[in-house]
């Protein structure tokens, strides 16, 4: 069983509400939900789409084929129709409309009529289509009834009653006229967690204990700062929206420096912004963590859609030399971990930490059994209190054998902590001369670099373990690659190798990657932008050349089904 | 008991006669008569002459980036609004390059002094013109003389209700002090304008210039009352007003968080089993 519904419509019709409903009751059922959305930038109008693979086995990417297509408008239709699956179904209502559509794969269910005859107000059409979906699929509307009591817990009892109603009408007519739907969907097992990409990354955020978040809004980064407002009071993270990108850097920077945990996100555009603080922060070593949302650029590019075209903006922006950690995240349950892992690291080391994501990994939802809270890495390494104060003499960028110095909270002792973005001696002030500068510069890189690499781990690798071919990819490829690679490993002896940490590089130690891709006949690198830069990074830092690509860079994910076309073409030959 | 040999920093490197090594020396003084110990204090500064003077005294410092003094002051006083913080910065930092930033920091209303040394010119890249250099003045840079109009930072300051405005001399360094420690003093977001003459780059506003315009604004002027706090912002040429031309008793932005109303966000701890209770609402 692997089911994918579509819903469709113009942005403000509210796909997002039936679409977040269905994926909800799904993952309350106990199945594997993947979502993904395509919306164009814009409030109302235009078309945008709410995608949901559902199935008794883990899913981890979207599929070409739907079974299931919610139109909500006629461009819906005619833009979705050849998706559909043999039996598949395309559920309308012909008064919205305005047209009728007799072909057996069609089902007009009067969703405005139904939600005024059962609800009393047009406004509950998007429940009706909900429980019209479920009749569809021959489910009950238990589950539907307790989301139904959470969502509208403040609205109270009659405003539930009639959504209830409303989900009952749909689903009710469904069971009737749709003579054609064959599908059978029962509750598998316990509910599953599902969660999207950016909402992984601000738990995981206040999980490492960042205490302050500053950004500007921008898709697809701004979903952090939404649901950390949402939990202000609860994790009491203390969000600003800053007056434009430069500010919120800048803003997280004297946070961190007053001595609490500090972050910002952003996409392309205004990361361009916050390239100077980045640098500021590596010169004053102010721990900071940067959630980096990508989407297809130049310029304003495709404000909603994805791509993995910033990498080597990430990994080189900012003027001077110094150290930076880059995580790359493939699903939300690596996101929720490696933004932990960012804060312990970037505060460890006294260094910019980025999560690189992109469009499609923030907006999609997976759903996961549990995360393992046994893996949450939480240590303090500034210097507090009454250790501070007993200290007899304090530097703030003190030589030390590591490169790393104290890392003083202003105020709570007698010690004065000063930094500077000018090149500095020990007590921070600002140095001409050139010994003290070599000097600097090997406490704040050469000797941090290679202690934060024995912190990186490998790549993953998933399939066969001595692969002849070796995909590779890094981000929020993950799901899609690894799903092609179940499909053609019984042909084949495949793998597929994940990077999650790219920045430092990983070493081999711990598992020697290169040694698959030497090993391997043929090596292909997938990636979500025109130039492989992923491909490029990987030749810079190991030598390795890729034989073979596979790159999209039309603002959208890559599919299933195409993506497993396109390796089978590069692999026919083996 | 802070004494001025507690605020001896490093030797300043601005040039002899320079208006700053009055203001230094006027605001440690303003520091110990308030009792204010080094360890107490906080000053973000920028770039430019004005930026290096956290290193000339003894404090806690943070001097980053051009322009950026604001924000980073924002962020240190939303983090632990115990800490008194000075942003202290020059009329190209402040009023050119971090403009945006000066606007914002007024109608927040963040509770943070900002001192800006205000010598008409940009000093530290050798002579071009500033937001605030005159109408008309020729530079090397400026070949046809300034084009564009005069930057009145004490008129914006009244425009956006900024919570204290005020202006000094560092030439007269009683009045300089007295306005030094009320800005201090004062519970709002402080915009100190600091006359200060620039010996090697501005020829047109010397110490002479402004001794010669500049007036103590008398006692019995009320500066809550903003429509005369504007009209006496606008005074310019032959008489310019010094002393507080603007105040009034917005609350600070600290106090309108609730979340920090109790303890300042450094001293909160983290409850780990927050994660988890977040998570369950994903099922």
């Amino acid at each position: 069983m692997d089911y994918s519904i579509k819903i469709g419509g113009e942005a403000g019709q509210g796909i997002q509400t039936i679409g977040d409903t269905l994926s909800k009751v799904f993952s309350r059922a106990g199945y594997h939900v993947f979502t993904h959305q395509d919306y164009e930038s814009r409030i109302r109008g235009g078309h945008n789409f709410y995608q949901i693979r559902f199935s008794d086995k883990p899913v981890s990417s979207s599929r070409e084929k739907i079974d299931i297509l919610v139109a909500l408008d006629k461009a819906s239709i005619h833009l979705h129709e050849r998706e559909i699956t043999d039996g598949g179904q395309i559920v309308y209502d012909s008064t919205t409309l305005r047209q009728k559509y007799e072909r057996s794969e069609f089902l007009d269910v009067p969703f405005m009529d139904l939600a005024k005859e059962s609800g009393g107000s047009k406004i509950m059409a998007n429940t009706v289509a909900v429980g019209s979906v479920l009749g569809m699929l021959g489910m009950n509307l238990e589950i539907l009834s307790n989301i139904l009591k959470d969502t509208f817990k403040k609205k109270g009892e009659e405003v539930i009653r009639a959504n209830e109603n409303a989900a009952q009408a749909g689903h009710d007519y469904a069971i009737k006229q749709c003579l054609k739907c064959s599908f059978s969907v029962a509750p598998k097992g316990p509910p599953r967690m599902l969660i999207s990409g950016v909402e992984a990354i601000a738990v995981g955020a206040y999980s490492a204990g960042c205490k302050f978040y500053s950004a500007y809004p921008m898709t697809p980064s701004t979903g952090i700062m939404i649901y950390l407002n949402s939990k202000i009071r609860e994790f009491g993270v203390l969000v600003e929206q800053a007056e434009d990108e430069i500010a919120a850097i800048n803003m997280a920077l004297g946070a961190s420096f007053a001595g609490v945990r500090a972050m910002t996100g952003t996409s392309g555009g205004g990361f361009a912004l916050m390239v100077e603080g980045l640098s500021l922060a590596a010169m004053t070593e102010t721990p900071i963590v940067i959630a980096l949302g990508q989407r297809p650029g130049p310029a304003t590019g495709f404000p909603t859609r994805t791509e993995q075209g910033e990498l080597l903006f990430a990994l080189h922006a900012a003027h001077g030399e110094f150290p930076r950690i880059v995580f790359t995240p493939g699903t939300p349950e690596q996101a929720f971990f490696l933004t932990n892992k960012a804060f312990d690291l970037a505060e460890k080391y006294q260094v910019p930490a980025f999560i690189l994501f992109d469009q499609y990994l923030a907006d999609s939802e997976w759903t996961f059994e549990e995360f393992n809270l046994e893996k949450i890495r939480y240590q303090d390494y500034r210097l507090r209190g009454e250790a501070f104060r007993s200290l007899q003499e304090y530097k703030r960028h003190a030589f030390t054998e590591n490169g790393i110095s104290p890392l003083g909270v202003p105020g709570d002792a007698k010690h004065l902590v000063v930094t500077d973005s000018d090149e500095h001696d020990e007590e921070g002030h600002i140095v001409e001369d050139a010994e003290t500068r070599v000097r600097m510069v090997e406490k704040r890189l050469l000797k941090k670099l290679p202690l934060i690499r024995e912190e990186i781990e490998p790549p993953f690798l998933y399939g066969n373990s001595d692969p002849e071919i070796v995909i590779t990819g890094f981000g929020s490829t993950f799901g899609v690659l690894k799903e092609a690679v179940d499909h053609l490993s019984g042909k084949r002896e495949i793998a597929f190798l994940h990077f999650t940490e790219i920045s430092p590089f990983p070493l081999t130690e711990k598992f020697d990657y290169i040694k698959i891709l030497k090993g391997a006949k043929i090596t292909i690198c997938v990636e979500n932008n025109a130039t492989g830069q992923f491909a490029r990074m990987v030749r810079s830092e190991t030598g390795h050349l890729f034989d073979e690509h596979i790159r999209k860079n039309d603002g959208r994910p890559f599919l299933l089904e195409e993506l497993i076309g396109e390796l089978d073409a590069k692999v026919g030959r083996l | 008991m802070p004494k001025l040999e507690d605020y001896r920093g490093q030797i300043p490197a601005w040039c002899p006669g320079c208006g700053n090594f009055g203001i230094l020396k006027t605001f440690k003084e303003a520091l110990v008569e308030l009792e204010i110990e080094p360890y107490q204090i906080i000053i973000v500064s920028g770039i430019g002459q004005a930026g290096k003077l956290p290193h000339y005294l003894k404090c806690n410092t943070f001097n980053g980036l051009h322009g950026r003094t604001l924000p980073v002051a924002t962020g240190i006083r939303l983090t632990n609004h115990e800490m008194l913080v000075i942003a202290v910065a020059g009329d190209g930092d402040c009023y050119g390059e971090g403009g945006n930033h000066l606007l914002h920091a007024m109608r927040r209303n963040i509770n943070v002094k900002l001192f800006v040394h205000d010598n008409q010119i940009y000093g530290l890249t050798k002579g071009q013109a500033s937001p605030t250099s005159m109408e008309g003045m020729v530079t090397k840079n400026q070949p046809f003389g300034v084009l564009s109009e005069q930057l009145n930072p004490v008129a914006l300051g009244v425009a956006l209700d900024c919570s204290f405005v005020a202006r000094s001399f560092s030439g007269d360094g009683e009045h300089l002090k007295e306005m030094m420690k009320q800005a201090i003093k004062h519970k709002g977001f402080a915009l100190l304008d600091i006359f200060q003459p620039c010996v090697v780059f501005n020829k047109v506003n010397t110490h002479e210039w402004y001794k010669q315009r500049v007036y103590h604004i008398e006692p019995e002027y009320n500066p809550e009352d903003r429509i005369e706090a504007f009209k006496r912002a606008l005074e310019w040429g032959d008489r310019i007003p010094i002393g507080v031309i603007y105040r009034n008793n917005r609350p600070i932005m600290e106090e309108r968080i609730p979340i920090i109303k109790d303890s300042p966000l450094l001293r909160q701890p983290l409850d780990a089993s927050k994660t988890e209770t977040a998570l369950r609402e994903f099922y």
